[in-house]
């Protein structure tokens, strides 16, 4: 193994995991955001919303998301989009998080027991105020283990980028390898950077797993 | 006493079905100020299905309901403000479980009524002294007894201040010796002149509590009458059929 070679290559890693760091972070809050609002449209079966919705699900579900980001980076400006490659990062990771956080809150959701509901009607608050105080914070805590495992699964679909030219930790491997045949090194270095970055999640998903189950559970 | 008060609630030939099973078959009802009146009758009559279109939790095929002159309707716009008015218990523990006990009984005055928090949390506090749970005010519904939830969850339902306190079988899915306290905080409240609509299957304690006793079956009211007439001299051979199951009942609970 050539640390010395490794030292060198350090500072160009670094700068990748921060530009995975960057897209990840603005993929998975868009991510959370679309799911959030897809499952209360798929929830409250509101009508046209509703099929658009399951069209959406089942599309960016069973489609590679490699397929999607070459969708969006070379079809979209054809019609007169311009989108940046990092932008479309953001965008396929969010809209490919999305489709699965949606399935997440929505089976989320449908776990939370009906009574809770009546109760909540029953003292007074509005099917908005349900949502948000009764029905949406059960359903995020009993289904908190598949919000991490999207978390994890969407940072490591970020490996794809490389394919649209963005530098992130992959691309960088790639490149470094291709350059100087230094290929234990590199991917070496690959895994370690992708275990900086998930093993964290990873560790906070469980510390909060076990704080809101604390909370929420037994009744 | 109850002949002069104001009539709160005013139920008009109600009807109610699930498809073609009718469950509430044009009931008529008048609940007056203070009273308390105690609905029995055999599994499947319709007493549940009574409270919870009382409280617009289930959609009506006939006639109306209406508390203090307004519609009760599950489509109109105010029914979130109609449904503050009215105190819904239910058979099963539905504390909020992520809320503490605290929580549970300020979340809806504080979001729904927008009163001041200082000011709901010391009633909420009062509430919970009086039902005997105050020392559990920040523990989780979780690490509480059936029985201690069924009070917190009254307790909940007089934070709202209603008008009309609906009781839905509190004490059926509760253990023997827990009937006991969640009873007696109702029965404390009847003394202290709430109007109150229970459904329960505790004989003894519809006796003690009510002003009126309704009996339902098939959806109508069968009998209704003051407690001592009901249960000591039933004029339905229906409702003296039904009294008669629970004495069978109490002989062999003593031979076990």
């Amino acid at each position: 193994m050539d640390f010395a070679a490794m030292a060198d290559y350090l500072p160009l890693f670094e700068q990748a995991m921060w530009l995975t760091l960057r897209i990840g972070w603005v993929g998975i809050l868009g991510s959370l955001a679309i799911g959030l609002v897809v499952a209360v449209i798929t929830h409250f079966k509101i009508p046209v919303l509703y099929q658009v919705a399951r069209v959406y699900i089942e599309l960016f579900r069973n489609t590679p998301l490699l397929i999607q980001l070459f969708f969006m980076y070379f079809a979209l400006p054809r019609v007169g989009v311009p989108i940046t490659a990092e932008a479309c990062g953001m965008l396929g990771l969010a809209l490919l998080g999305g489709a699965y956080m949606a399935e997440t809150f929505r089976s989320g959701l449908e776990a939370v027991d009906p009574i809770q509901t009546e109760s909540a009607l029953s003292l007074g608050m509005t099917p908005a105020q349900v949502m948000r105080y009764i029905t949406l914070p059960q359903a995020v805590s009993l289904s908190i283990q598949s919000f991490v495992a999207n978390i994890i699964f969407l940072l490591k679909e970020t490996s794809v980028f490389s394919a649209i030219s963005l530098m992130d930790l992959m691309f960088v491997a790639k490149d470094l390898i291709g350059l100087y045949y230094k290929t234990t090194e590199c991917l070496v270095m690959l895994v370690v950077f992708y275990l900086i970055i998930i093993l964290p999640v990873s560790i906070l998903g469980s510390v909060a797993e076990r704080k809101l189950r604390y909370g929420a559970f037994g009744s | 006493m109850s002949g002069e008060r104001e009539i709160v609630l005013r139920i008009e030939d109600l009807k109610k079905a699930y498809g073609d099973n009718v469950v509430i078959d044009g009931l008529n009802l008048e609940v007056r100020a203070g009273e308390v009146i105690v609905v029995i009758g055999p599994s499947g009559c319709g007493k549940s299905t009574l409270l919870r279109c009382i409280n617009a939790l289930e959609d009506i095929q006939g006639g109306r309901i209406l508390l203090e002159g307004q519609e009760v309707d599950g489509k109109s716009k105010n029914i979130a403000q109609i449904r503050q008015k009215l105190g819904m218990v239910f058979q099963s523990y539905d504390l909020f479980p992520h809320k503490t006990i605290i929580d549970n009984v300020t979340l809806s005055p504080i979001k729904v009524q927008k009163r001041p928090k200082d000011e709901a949390v010391a009633e909420a506090e009062a509430l919970l002294d009086r039902v005997g749970l105050l020392d559990k005010r920040d523990d989780y519904p979780r690490q509480l007894s059936g029985g201690q939830k069924q009070r917190v969850a009254i307790a909940r339902a007089l934070a709202m201040k209603p008008e009309i306190m609906l009781l839905d079988e509190i004490t059926a899915a509760l253990d023997p010796e827990m009937v006991h306290e969640v009873l007696d905080v109702i029965l404390d409240l009847a003394r202290e002149g709430k109007t109150m609509i229970i459904v329960t299957h505790e004989m003894s304690f519809a006796r003690a509590v009510a002003d009126r006793v309704i009996f339902l079956e098939g959806g109508h009211i069968v009998e209704e009458g003051i407690p001592e007439q009901f249960f000591d001299h039933p004029k339905t051979e229906r409702a003296r059929e039904f009294l008669h199951t629970f004495e069978f009942a109490a002989v062999r609970s003593h031979t076990e």
